[in-house]
């Protein structure tokens, strides 16, 4: 049974263990059935008149709402529910790098000036013989203002490509401040207000742009400065990298804030006395969800999981505390956790559990309440059982592809660039771009449509980049080691051993996708590829999409000029209308759109289909999968497995030893 | 990259890095942190780590902050398994094996072990005028390895370097898989006119000793450079590639991504890496790719083909056993046809049916009276050479004939009187088109090996070498590649080509009296001819490949500042290319005679330099003096307190009045940068009645190089006379009297210069 809710082996084994003893979200999927309406998207619940639901022979609601109404306000107010996650988490930011500029903030410091300088040049922000600490502040109350401004322009869309901008702003989606589209998204999907499907969704893709290149940029620029723009690391993941012998904190949530202080803290003698002083032989840091990208991103802390794999965690009985702050956290940890000695700890001051210990994080006092909490799992130690599951199942893993380190990687510190990607899209070694993101879904196997849709893309010679529980997913069964090159197309394998990447870029946590942005702008401005995002050989593929804030992430990657693919039944499914307007509707306008399916095979080939035809509008050389693969180490050691490298010649591939003459 | 030379490369980096910082220290202590470093005759420092970090370097205590930027760059190599990404580490690691070579090379030198003494070997030299000159960079009896080379010869060679003639250059390390391989690949290079670099060696053994095993003529004039024999002398190559793109470019130091796209984007170079590749080559190769160029080894190494850090592929292995080929000579050619597809080097190659190899590599091999088999000209004989255009039916195209006996009789050394006559027909050709024609015998003739050409019209002086009469070359010859390359070259305006080789007494007579009348003739015509008798001026942007925003506005009475095109060369062009470089600029109004501003010529410049420059005159220094790209004959500047001008020739290397040498002066004064009071010029404008002449002409200059006024003695001499002041010549100081300002003043009031007493200059 379990091997049906799960690709991975090590949930398998925790499932097992729990069956007919702890209930666990795989297990309330089989129990709660989805409401068929409200998943298609045409119950609607704006006003005390309904729900109405247009089902039947029913054609609209008690006021008169069409299908296409109620399914663009549903789909709307899920972008607006997304935006908002992601944006105030930018906000959450934003308002520490102001603490930090003040010295106000225990702990914290700007870890990445270049960055925060770079970033000040977006924003306008003079930078030359000023101290960081003012840069810093400048740019942190820059931010803030981008969610509440009261006029101009998000500052970023700048950093569209200039056909971009100009869309946006002849299709009157340029989004002016966060937090006004996402109001002026909740009013007019409100009773009585904007009731044109393709208008509403217009103002959709205006509060995803503000999050995608407001919120979700700002925040993950700010993580960058002040917590490091990610560089390449190594690390493991899954729920063996838990220890047997030492206090297990598992951070799960999405915030770098707090987690930062924490990984700092569980390096604290003083603490590491404490946990020896408790029988612990050290503290060991897991991360759950996107908490875990961010602190593998920039400390190679290795994640226990991915969304689904949260109470499985909890369930090995060998979690000292499991500490969360926002979004992605299931109610139920709080009933696992009381099954067995884990503290559940919720740190966010808007987030609150029950059942759960609450030690409110504050970053003026970061470092102390950091402290607090690993004091509070160190104590916890001695409560654990005598028997611990941890299955002993890891993976290896290369993390850390910021598009900063993306752009070094192809030339180094004088020479970076997206000049060989884009070249190698071109002569067709790289068939195309992938990015394949998003959550766990508990209505489908975790993680299979992921890996599936990695492998056959790798195997097509599409270099994929994945962010969030995607990327977790995929490290999980050892996608993201260089050696997993060997995977790939041959075009795809020589690239990646140029570089020395493997084949899957870990781009960072889901509001990382901002990264993803960038790195199509980059692409699109290298040249050879066209102008501007939709002329790019790129897909973007969400298979177990979950969260609300996912479809924000496909809205703004489609208004961005990006066709997003989604697993899953569609959301908006119960309204053809709808479904044309986000596909062909924005595809005509913005170049990108939105399709949903369930099946990975078809998201393989319409992804692939999408690629193929792109290169062919930029006439680019046909892709041909045997064209390419004759370089690299790979050619010398199939040649070492026949021969001795001594016995090898110096100027012959031929096996006799030729002495040179020189 | 690929794992396993990253690998190896990071390692090399790492250990030359160490070394360098050992070699740093000890050189501090032994001889102080103000001892001088510096390479022979730069205005760039010690280029590479000027071009990487910006870093003047003068002194040895400035190298420590060097080696400490270079350690920066290392991080440890990558893993066996589970590695991280490599490819922008390694070619940072190169670039600090860069840094760390060029350091250690500046120690050498303030230690005076540069240029490598290497036993035996004699370097040709740069200009003579007589093959039985001695040359070598260092001027002395050889025994050395070139080293770096200098401004001087960059700038010589500048003009070939941006039209195309000279592609670019391969940086060869190591030793061949054996001397006749050595050979081989160099006469390929030098047939494509690829300047070859020479450095490195395997066990010992360099491709420098190869050569001078085989007898192969190295220095300047031959194209090949031998560096030194360690891969640590290679980095002169990459100091050659940066000193282009801060010379030719206008880019300035510490603009290193800039010039490292230069180099990829406008520089044809490769690495050729012969023999075994060790860690420390696999380091200079990672330093090599950050400016674009690709390496080819010769020998079994993992190839890395995606290209994007490299035009085409970045490290390409041809395991020299395995190259098809009967000979290692022919193995040897098809290596280098595969670097040139490498490189994308498009070259050119007209098939001349002699004896002996061709190749404009080969125009600047003298021979020396050791050598002589014959010669034609000099002191003991005349040469003249005459080229006219005649009807298309009086020509029989392809027609070669030697009138007159062969030089069978002579001895070994004799000399005898030579006329060759060219007669060309085409419906495009033009009367005035003659000598600019008849002055690419001299290119044409001197590239055949072992056949020197020097001199022009009734001056000329041929030699033929011992070898290549052996080789069965006859005067007979001279006819076959003068018919192959004015087809190949003039195809656009020469239909017809025939040549006749005079040396029967009667004949050489009457033929030689026919050319003077035309020479005299030509003089006449070209003299009539000024700025105010034509409709418009020619443009030259030849050198816009490597001076992006530089345009020669070219005028019958002021010729581009490489001295190598005039206004008819440029018509010429136009007619042969009409969507060449030089396009016709119609002259429009004129809005300051005196000044030489014309609204055409503005209106051009400005669009051709990319709205840089807006008005341009073409006859002062002072008010918008025309820009100049780098390659330029002379550099003229105004002394202020001399109230005139000096022009410093780019062969003399001595300090000026200005208070810097032509080097450091041409440093400030190229990239199409307009800077009034300094310019950059042709060597023949001096003679001009345009020189200058809103700031009073030739009577302005107070100090001139004494190379200029002994080469051009009898023309300056005439012009003297024009301008109403025959003593002028001897008023004007130069380097053997006066090297600075100070000495300058008293000069001039002793010997009555007329400048002291014109009106102010500024």
């Amino acid at each position: 049974m379990p091997e049906r809710m799960t690709a991975d082996s090590a949930a398998c084994e925790v499932l097992d263990y729990c069956e007919g003893t702890i209930e666990t979200a795989f297990d309330r999927a089989v129990s709660v059935k989805p409401c068929a309406i409200g998943g298609r998207g045409i119950c609607c619940r704006v006003c005390a008149m309904g729900p109405c639901r247009i089902t039947g022979t029913t054609t609209r609601g008690v006021c008169g709402a069409t299908a296409a109404t109620i399914a663009a306000r549903n789909f709307a107010r899920s972008v607006a529910g997304g935006a908002a996650a992601h944006s105030d988490h930018g906000r959450g930011m934003a308002q520490t790098l102001v603490a930090v500029a003040k010295g106000e903030a225990q702990g914290y410091r700007i870890r990445d000036e270049v960055k925060l300088r770079s970033v000040a040049g977006y924003l306008g922000i003079k930078t030359d013989g000023r101290s960081v600490n003012d840069i810093a502040l400048d740019v942190a109350e820059t931010a803030l203002a981008e969610f509440g401004k009261s006029s101009g322009e998000i500052a970023y869309l700048t950093r569209a490509t200039p056909i971009r901008q100009e869309i946006w702003h002849k299709e009157k989606v340029a989004p002016r401040s966060v937090d006004r589209e996402i109001v002026e998204l909740m009013h007019r999907t409100s009773m009585g207000v904007d009731q044109d499907a393709e208008h509403i969704l217009d103002q959709a893709l205006c509060a995803a742009l503000a999050d995608g290149w407001g919120g979700s940029m700002l925040a993950t620029d700010i993580s960058d400065i002040l917590f490091g723009t990610p560089t390449p690391l190594q690390a493991q993941v899954n729920l063996g990298v838990l220890k047997d012998d030492e206090v297990n904190i598992v951070l799960h949530g999405h915030e770098p804030t707090l987690s930062e202080m924490i990984v700092a803290a569980s390096s604290d003698p003083e603490l590491l006395d404490y946990a020896k002083s408790k029988g612990a032989n050290g503290i060991n840091l897991a991360g759950i969800c996107c908490t875990a990208n961010e602190v593998l991103m920039r400390h190679g802390i290795s994640p226990a999981g991915n969304f689904l794999s949260q109470e499985l965690a909890v369930a090995t009985g060998a979690v000292e505390a499991m500490v969360v702050d926002v979004q992605c956290i299931m109610q139920a940890l709080a009933d696992v956790a009381s099954r067995f000695h884990t503290k559940l700890i919720t740190t966010s001051p808007k987030a609150k559990i029950e059942g759960a210990e609450h030690i409110e994080f504050d970053e003026h006092h970061a470092y102390d309440s950091a402290k607090n909490i690993v004091r509070t799992a160190i104590d916890n130690y001695p409560n654990r059982g005598a028997t611990t599951k941890i299955p002993q199942t890891d993976e290896a893993l290369v993390a850390g592809f910021s598009h900063e380190y993306i752009r070094y990687m192809q030339g180094g510190l004088y020479r970076g660039s997206f000049r060989p990607l884009n070249d190698a899209i071109a002569q067709g070694r790289i068939r195309g771009l992938a990015a394949v993101v998003g959550c766990n879904n508990a209505r489908v196997a975790q993680d299979a449509p992921t890996v599936k849709i990695i492998r056959e893309l790798i195997r097509n010679d599409v270099l994929v980049a994945v962010t969030g529980c995607a990327a977790t997913g995929a490290a999980k069964y050892g996608f993201l080691r260089p050696e997993f090159m060997a995977e790939a197309g041959a075009g795809l394998r020589e690239v990646c051993e140029a570089i020395g990447i493997p084949p899957v870029l870990h781009v960072g946590s889901c509001v990382d996708n901002s990264r993803i942005l960038t790195i199509l702008t980059e692409c699109s401005t290298e040249g050879g590829l066209g102008d501007d995002v939709p002329a790019l050989p790129a897909v973007g593929i969400c298979p177990e999409y979950m969260s609300e804030k996912a479809l924000a992430i496909g809205a703004y990657c489609a208004a961005s000029g990006a066709y997003v693919l989604f697993g899953l039944p569609s959301p908006v499914g119960g309204s053809a209308e709808v479904v044309n307007i986000m596909l062909d509707g924005w595809m005509k306008r913005f170049g990108g759109g939105i399709e949903l399916a369930p099946d990975s095979d078809e998201l393989i080939m319409k992804a692939l289909e999408h690629i193929d035809e792109k290169r062919r509008e930029l006439n680019l050389t046909e892709y041909d999968p045997k064209r390419y693969g004759t370089s690299g180490d790979r050619t010398l050691e199939e040649l070492f497995e026949d021969v001795d490298e001594a016995a090898l010649g110096l100027y012959s591939v031929n096996h006799e030893p030729v002495k040179s003459e020189v | 990259m690929s794992r396993y030379i990253a690998r190896a490369a990071i390692r090399g980096a790492n250990m030359i890095v160490g070394e360098a910082e050992q070699m740093v220290t000890s050189a501090v202590e032994d001889l102080g942190a103000d001892t001088p470093v510096a390479f022979t005759n730069t205005a760039y420092y010690l280029p590479v780590i000027l071009g990487f970090t910006g870093k003047e370097v003068t002194t040895l205590g400035q190298l420590p902050e060097v080696v400490d930027h270079a350690k920066k760059l290392l991080v440890d190599a990558p893993a066996k398994s589970l590695w991280l990404p490599y490819l922008g580490e390694t070619l940072d690691a190169g670039a600090a094996t860069l840094l760390a070579f060029e350091a250690m090379e500046g120690v050498r030198f303030a230690r005076g072990q540069q240029p490598e003494p290497i036993q035996g070997l004699n370097l040709t030299g740069t200009s003579f005028t007589s093959p039985d000159s001695n040359g070598g960079a260092r001027g002395d009896g050889g025994g050395f390895a070139n080293g770096p080379i200098d401004d001087i010869q960059l700038r010589a060679w500048g003009i070939q370097l941006v039209d195309g003639r000279m592609p670019g250059f391969a940086a060869i390390v190591g030793a061949a898989r054996s001397n006749e391989a050595a050979v081989s690949i160099v006469r390929e290079l030098q047939k494509r006119n690829i300047l070859v670099f020479l450095s490195g060696n395997v066990n010992g053994r360099s491709i420098i000793h190869q050569l001078m095993e085989e007898g192969v003529e190295m220095g300047y004039d031959t194209y090949i450079v031998p560096f030194g024999t360690d891969t640590i002398s290679a980095i002169y190559a990459l100091g050659f590639a940066t000193r282009s793109a801060l010379t030719f470019g206008g880019m300035t130091g510490g603009a290193v991504r800039d010039i490292l796209l230069y180099n990829k984007y406008r520089v044809f170079a490769f690495v050729l890496a012969l023999g075994e590749v060790d860690d420390l080559k696999y380091a200079a190769a990672a330093g090599a790719i950050n400016y674009g160029f690709p390496v080819i080894a010769d020998t079994l190494i993992p190839q890395i083909l995606p290209t994007g850090v490299t035009t085409y592929e970045h490290v390409v292995s041809m395991p020299f056993d395995d190259i098809e080929g009967a000979t290692d000579a022919e193995k040897a050619r098809r290596m280098i046809q595969r670097c040139m597809e490498v490189r994308g080097v498009k070259v050119k190659i007209t098939d001349v049916p002699i004896p002996v190899p061709y190749g404009s590599a080969f125009e600047g091999e003298r021979v020396r009276k050791a050598d002589l088999r014959v010669e034609f000209g000099g002191s003991k004989a005349h040469a003249f050479e005459y080229l006219r255009m005649v009807d298309t039916d009086q020509v029989e195209d392809g027609r070669i004939t030697v009138v007159g006996p062969d030089f069978a009789d002579l001895p070994e050394g004799g000399a005898m009187n030579l006329g060759i006559v060219i007669e060309v027909a085409g419906r495009k050709m033009q009367e005035d088109f003659e000598p600019v024609l008849e002055r690419q015998v001299h290119y044409f003739v001197n590239g055949a090996s072992g056949i020197q050409h020097v001199g022009q019209r009734d001056i000329t002086w041929v030699r033929f070498s011992k070898g290549a009469v052996d080789k069965g070359f006859s005067i007979k010859n001279i006819g076959d590649i003068l018919y192959a390359r004015y087809h190949g070259e003039f195809g656009a305006i020469v239909d017809k080509v025939q040549v006749t080789l005079y040396t029967d007494p009667a004949e050489f007579e009457k033929w030689l009296g026919r050319a003077r009348d035309a020479y005299q003739q030509r003089n006449v015509r070209l003299a009539d001819m000024v700025d105010e008798s034509v409709e418009e001026f020619y443009s030259c942007t030849l050198c816009q490949s490597f001076a992006p925003n530089h345009v020669c506005v070219v005028s019958p009475e002021r010729l581009g500042l490489c001295g190598a095109y005039n206004w008819l060369d440029c018509k010429a062009s136009y007619q042969i290319n009409p969507t060449g470089p030089n396009q016709p600029i119609p002259k429009g109004i004129p809005l300051d005679k005196d000044l030489g501003i014309w609204q055409g010529s503005n209106a051009f410049a400005y669009q051709n330099t990319h709205q840089t420059v807006e008005r341009v005159s073409l006859y002062s220094i002072m008010q918008d003096p025309m820009t100049a790209c780098g390659c330029f004959e002379c550099i003229a500047i105004i002394i202020p307190e001399a109230n005139g001008v000096m022009v410093v020739s780019r062969e003399d290397p001595s300090m000026t009045p200005a208070g810097m040498t032509f080097s450091t002066l041409a440093g400030v004064c190229g990239g199409g940068i307009q800077t009034p009071g300094m310019m950059g010029m042709g060597k023949y404008y001096l003679l001009s009645k345009k020189f200058i002449s809103a700031e009073g002409g030739l009577k302005r200059v107070v100090w001139m190089s004494s190379f200029l006024k002994d080469t051009m003695a009898e023309d300056l001499k005439a012009v003297c006379e024009r301008e109403g002041d025959p003593e002028l010549l001897d008023k004007i100081a130069d380097e053997r009297y006066v090297t600075t300002v100070d000495e300058l003043l008293p000069f001039l009031e002793e010997h009555g210069h007329p400048a002291l007493a014109m009106e102010s200059i500024l």
